[in-house]
């Protein structure tokens, strides 16, 4: 049964770049729609005419909308609407989709993982410019950091973004919920061009059976042909045991992650700074990672006023085998991916070996040597490895070889 | 609109009022274009013989104080604003105005803050006719919603200065608060529990009144040195309890904006001033106190200690960043406008390189020569920008008026000029076809600098050429305003302006350049 009025949305004078509906239904008196919005003198005809496109779109005819906008854009207007409606069962099985923005690259198997920006679900006013501060990837979150009575709003905003929001090149990663909710984020979000779907609080292969059937299920009826990736949260001593179980359960899963929260929580400890609680369970899934081929991903560094501790963290992470941490702030970003990048000594090794094998390769040698020395062909995969990282990171530049 | 409220077009392309509140002003020539004739205004000649020669010139109280100096219906009163959003002076000013029954009094102030909403009580009931100086929050909206019974004029700091000094604007009564002062009346802002810092926005008023009135908290035996204000251009001095709130006078700290995005626009700015080559050994330059400027000194300090470059000046707008850069030798020296922190009012007070200016020496463009446009790089804010780089302080996008233009329309001068800005506020873009209000031509504004994109005006073609190879992210203004509307959902509809005007804006020179009109509310 559904309720006759239903509102959803966030109001007041602190908020920034959202809004707040309210729609009461069977009022019998015909439409009415009352605006109050901030930028009225610069959208407000603007945003009445999409109200009015939207109940046209819904065929409503009959209800009182009170919309109250600070300034959001237009994306999250649609999303808040359309989310009262369908509590309303107004939505007869029809979405209001906004056009995409451009064409969409497909997603890329083994694309660097360094940074994950994530953005909480339920606040689209982070969403528009988390690109410009150039993440690997943004996760738009519908999990931890949207509280259950905004899910479903929520999850419209992301499947909006999805289609709106230029993430200017970073991969686009969604949080999907637990199952079963999980499995409701999919049906909006699998047909929206996601690159990668983080799956929380992974710790048996048959979860990820679940979802990649649904997810299977969702691409067949759209007729849709994109990889959509995955990337398992493993977040419970049971998870860490069975790491490699569920790493190599999927072709697409390209990456194991960790969260430590929940990891030590479960294990009835605290996460401290030198990190021994969590050693054994981070080797697991670096090496349940590795094992398949795939990255392996560390979790966030929380405290986001200390860069120091965050690129030493980093710094660890990477000599642990991880590939990737995760961001909660967009100043981390650039940290993130200074402790990823090669450093000047390691540079200067790789440059001198990648010489020495394009010498041997000239020359039509066998065997790369640099002095007396032989390199051994993984050595100079690696050295490719940290002259192509340092040319991407712009440590150095095109005439590297001089 | 009457025959009074002719409208005339200037060299900017606006139609513009030219009679305001019954005096004749020159319609806006050109960055220039106008050069003023004549002498500059002259105050009375006093004599000593109606001074005591103890040198005490106190009275008892404001009230007292107004009434000796002759006060009368329809003079013009200014107040400073030095004890920013902490000031108690103008308040207690024109409560005693209207207490001596006065009216149709032109109130003209460095800059008005929050803190002087109460006067909004005395422009209702006639004390004040209007208001000449900036108007921000309440004060701009009931400017902008056509209450004020006069016009409105806007000036820059160094504008108010020329003012002044050509007989423009002809000041009765001059009220300066002052943190410190003798009975004599010299006066500063370094010392007291409403330390400023400095003085500067009341110099030519103290030179060019006919009557000066020095209100203090803190009364020191004769001689109070230094002495910014000097006590042979006063009249009265008036002690009270307390003439402002340090806590919002200055803050303790100044705070850095926590918005990643402005710091990403601040770090791309000085990475473009790093590869235009501005940065370097014995430079200069302006950054202000706001959220984006801030972080813009910050950022440049950082590059300077890592390449060892010392700058020779810089003006500020000092914080405690600026008294830091100073004390560990990254300049030769601070040029003072206005003290935002406690680190900048102990470091005025204490380091003799820490030099206080006023807007005469600074920013007077009717003078031989002004500090402002010896600067290499100047970091200013704006409203809006159009696309030919013109920029608007003073109004927001939706036509009412919120700020002041204090000393930016004078820093358009530096050689370099670079606004920061985001390109979209909430969601509503900050470059547009025609800027609300114009109050600097774009001949003056160099680069654009986005979270999106840089845009170099087209005029500078050295910098073009410099920045040729670089890797940030050049751009046209065209480009980078389709983008922002693409964010934001379309271009915004025009706001509905009525025919009133509210008020005019100054160039640096005297003339017109932009009128503001009463928005519909």
């Amino acid at each position: 049964m559904f309720p006759k009025e239903f509102s959803t949305g966030k109001k007041g004078e602190n908020v920034r770049s959202d809004c707040w509906v309210r729609i009461k239904t069977g009022t019998g008196e015909g439409r009415k729609i009352s605006v109050v919005s901030k930028v009225s003198t610069l959208f407000g005809q603007s945003i009445k005419k999409l109200v009015d496109d939207m109940l046209d779109f819904f065929a409503i005819t009959d209800c009182e909308l009170e919309l109250n906008d600070q300034s959001a854009f237009p994306f999250v207007i649609m999303a808040r609407i359309e989310s009262a409606i369908r509590s309303l069962g107004l939505d007869k099985g029809k979405k209001y989709l906004p056009e995409f923005y451009g064409e969409i690259g497909a997603p890329v198997r083994e694309r660097q993982r360094r940074s994950r920006l994530y953005l909480p679900g339920d606040q689209p006013k982070l969403f528009i410019n988390a690109g410009i501060h150039e993440p690997d990837a943004i996760i738009l979150d519908l999990e931890d950091s949207v509280s259950p009575d905004a899910k479903d709003s929520a999850r419209l905003i992301v499947r909006n973004a999805l289609r709106v929001v230029d993430f200017l090149g970073s991969e686009r990663m969604v949080r999907i919920n637990q199952l079963p909710l999980g499995l409701k984020d999919l049906e909006e979000i699998v047909p929206e061009k996601v690159d990668l779907i983080l799956l929380p609080k992974i710790e048996s292969p048959d979860q990820i059976k679940i979802i990649t059937e649904k997810i299977a299920a969702i691409k067949a009826a759209g007729n849709i042909k994109r990889d959509v990736f995955l990337m398992p949260i493993i977040e419970s001593a049971l998870g860490i045991l069975k790491a490699y179980e569920i790493a190599s359960s999927s072709k697409d899963i390209v990456a194991l992650a960790i969260g430590l929260e929940d990891y030590t929580a479960d294990i009835g400890t605290k996460r401290t700074d030198e990190g021994n609680e969590s050693f054994f369970a981070r080797s697991m899934i670096v090496n349940a990672a590795k094992a398949v081929g795939i990255q392996a991903i560390d979790t966030v560094y929380s405290d986001v006023s200390n860069s120091e501790g965050l690129l030493a963290s980093v710094i660890e992470a990477k000599s642990l085998g991880f590939n990737g941490k995760g961001c909660i702030h967009p100043r981390q970003i650039r940290i993130v991916h200074q402790g990823f990048s090669p450093g000047k000594d390691e540079i200067e090794k790789a440059r001198k070996i990648v010489l020495a094998f394009e010498k041997a390769e000239k020359e039509g040698l066998g065997v790369v040597s640099l002095g007396s020395k032989m390199i051994d062909p993984p050595v100079v995969k690696r050295a490719l490895q940290t002259i192509e990282q340092a040319l991407n990171d712009s440590l150095i530049d095109k005439n590297w070889r001089e | 609109m009457d025959e009074k409220n002719k409208l005339v077009s200037n060299a900017a392309g606006r139609e513009v009022l030219i009679e305001i509140n019954g005096e004749e002003h020159s319609p806006y020539k050109g960055v220039g274009k106008h050069i003023p004739e004549g002498n500059k205004a002259a105050p009375k000649i006093n004599s000593c013989s109606q001074f005591p020669d103890s040198g005490d010139k106190r009275v008892e109280s404001i009230k007292e104080a107004l009434k000796r100096s002759g006060l009368r219906d329809g003079m013009t009163i200014s107040t400073h604003h030095h004890l920013r959003n902490g000031d108690y002076v103008a308040n207690m000013v024109f409560d005693a105005v209207a207490e001596l029954g006065i009216k149709n009094v032109r109130w003209f102030p460095s800059a008005s803050f929050p803190i002087h909403t109460p006067i909004i009580k005395h422009l209702e009931s006639g004390v004040i006719h209007h208001i000449e100086g900036s108007m921000n929050g309440p004060l701009g909206d009931f400017a902008s919603s056509g209450k004020m019974k006069g016009i409105g004029i806007l000036r820059s700091h160094g504008g108010r200065y020329q003012a002044i000094q050509d007989g423009e604007v002809h000041i009765d009564i001059a009220v300066i608060s002052a943190p410190a002062a003798d009975s004599f009346g010299n006066a500063n802002g370094v010392r007291g529990k409403a330390a400023c810092g400095l003085l500067g926005f009341a110099l030519a008023d103290s030179q060019y009144a006919d009557k000066t009135i020095i209100v203090t908290d803190n009364i020191e035996p004769f001689p109070c040195i230094p002495w910014q204000i000097q006590g042979n251009y006063v009249d009265h001095v008036v002690e009270v309890d307390s003439i402002g709130d340090p806590e919002k006078i200055v803050s303790g700290t100044t705070k850095l904006t926590k918005s990643p995005d402005r710091l990403l626009i601040a770090e791309l700015a000085v990475q473009f001033a790093l590869e235009a080559g501005i940065i370097k050994d014995g430079f200069s330059f302006q950054a202000g106190a706001g959220g984006t400027s801030l972080a813009f000194t910050i950022f440049l300090g950082n590059i300077m200690r890592e390449n060892k470059i010392k700058a020779r000046f810089i003006r500020g707008g000092s914080t405690t960043y600026l008294t830091s850069m100073l004390e560990e030798g990254l300049t030769d020296y601070i040029l003072d406008g206005q003290t935002f922190d406690l680190d900048g009012v102990r470091s005025m007070r204490d380091n003799p390189n820490h030099q206080n200016t006023s807007p005469f020496t600074s920013y007077n463009y009717h003078g031989k020569g002004n500090f402002a446009s010896m600067l290499d790089v100047v970091v200013l804010g704006a409203t809006e920008v159009d696309l030919n780089f013109n920029a608007n302080v003073v109004t927001h996008s939706d036509g009412k008026l919120l700020h002041g233009i204090g000393g930016w329309q004078n820093c358009l001068f530096g050689k370099t000029v670079i606004l920061p800005l985001p390109l979209f506020r909430n969601r509503i873009p900050v470059i547009v076809d025609k800027v609300t209000t114009i109050t600097g031509p774009g001949e003056l504004i160099d680069v654009i600098v986005t979270e999106r994109g840089i845009a170099i005006n087209p005029r500078r073609t050295d910098l073009i050429k410099k920045l040729s190879g670089s890797k940030l992210p050049l751009r046209t203004l065209e480009e980078l305003k389709a983008e922002a509307e693409k964010i934001c959902g379309g271009a915004p509809e025009k706001p509905q302006l009525m025919d009133n005007v509210i008020a005019a804006i100054k160039w640096v020179d005297g003339t017109v350049i932009d009128i503001v009109r009463q928005v519909k509310y």
